[in-house]
């Protein structure tokens, strides 16, 4: 496979490190000169110096043969929607994956049309809600592509669907329950389907669909 | 009018010199001296990426959008926001690089590039040198 890494910060020369070990051609692009002095000593010609977003310098990396991946690393946000933009829409790299620093620009990402993205502050706080107790809705899943979410929510004695069943309950719209766990056995949820305390459930949903299940669910 | 730099300034005040409401907003708070001491339209600190101040800047009733921040992938970015997020009609991207703007001015974002400008100017200039007759001869000798 060949491969485009765009930034030579610690992710990604990481990441061409790790590729480079599995055995696939990449070319590496950094434009800071001291980091890339740093790099070529391991890198050697696999590296190149130069501003990732500029035609040329994606040319001279090779991008019209074009590569199997774009991989957008670099610490700007901006900078890794234009790489994949342009690496897609005008080169026609299949894939483009893009790492997003600043969360608060994924939906900047998204507008665009780039995909997938990954954004480790995002990774971090989904796996502490995962841990707090106190966030009664867990985010198990995002289908980005979809636009659709799954999440887990436990039941517990005041929830006022304790008891119903799931067909008595007025979900929101673009929100169904897919399974509920209890005493360790998981069963998938039909309409008869009756809540009980205690029970864990998953859910799909829309995002932005989370306060209205809440309020279902849990009344909160 | 996004960025308030030496561009930005300038067109935020001819616009509304011209009549228009302008709000400018710039990541920087000193950039509202550049709008002269008795600037009258808004002025907001704050970064274009941010939709919340965007919205705050009125985008969603905005006529025109214009992005002239320092950054080339910023402009390209925040254009296409104001243009397919908030479906402002006009929006104007200054961008530097000419490669770039030539691609997202195919991509249906109306971007100005001063660097094709300053060629398109710089040539202009020298072909209207007026050369001596010998020293012209001279020059077409050389290039032959």
């Amino acid at each position: 496979m060949y491969v485009i890494v765009a930034g030579g910060g610690k992710v990604g020369a990481n990441v061409a490190r790790s590729l480079l070990r599995l055995g696939h051609e990449l070319t590496l692009i950094e434009q800071r000169p001291d980091r890339f002095e740093r790099l070529e000593e391991e890198f050697e010609h696999q590296v190149q110096r130069g501003d990732a977003t500029e035609l040329y310098v994606l040319e001279r990396a090779g991008i019209a043969r074009p590569p199997d991946i774009v991989l957008a690393l670099t610490g700007d946000d901006e900078d890794n929607m234009v790489i994949c933009q342009i690496a897609r829409e005008r080169y026609g790299v299949p894939k483009t994956i893009a790492r997003v620093n600043d969360p608060r620009n994924q939906a900047h990402f998204d507008l665009l049309g780039i995909s997938p993205t990954i954004c480790a502050t995002s990774s971090i706080m989904a796996l502490v809600e995962h841990e707090v107790p106190e966030h009664e809705l867990i985010h198990l899943l995002e289908l980005r592509k979809e636009n659709l979410e799954i999440v887990e929510v436990q039941i517990d004695r005041d929830s006022p669907s304790a008891g119903k069943r799931v067909e008595k309950l007025s979900l929101p719209e673009g929100a169904r329950l897919i399974s509920v766990m209890r005493d360790g056995k998981a069963e998938i949820a039909v309409g008869s389907t009756t809540l009980q305390a205690g029970d864990q459930v998953l859910a799909i949903l829309e995002p932005g669909k989370e306060d209205e299940l809440r309020r279902v669910l849990l009344s909160r | 009018m996004i960025g308030c730099g030496r561009v930005g300034s300038s067109v935020a005040l001819q616009l509304h010199n011209e009549g228009w409401e302008v709000v400018v907003v710039d990541e920087k708070e000193d950039a509202l001296t550049r709008l002269g001491e008795h600037w009258p339209g808004a002025f907001l600190v704050g970064h274009g990426m941010d939709v919340d101040l965007l919205r705050e800047a009125g985008i969603e009733q905005a006529d025109a959008v214009v992005v002239a921040t320092d950054g080339d992938n910023t402009n390209i970015v925040i254009g296409q926001v104001a243009q397919k997020r908030f479906g402002v009609q006009c929006v104007v991207v200054r961008v530097l690089d000419p490669a770039r703007a030539r691609f997202y001015a195919e991509r249906g974002l109306r971007t100005v590039c001063p660097t094709s400008v300053a060629i398109d100017t710089l040539m202009e200039a020298v072909r209207a040198c007026e050369l001596p007759a010998r020293a012209t001869a001279a020059v077409r000798a050389v290039s032959s």
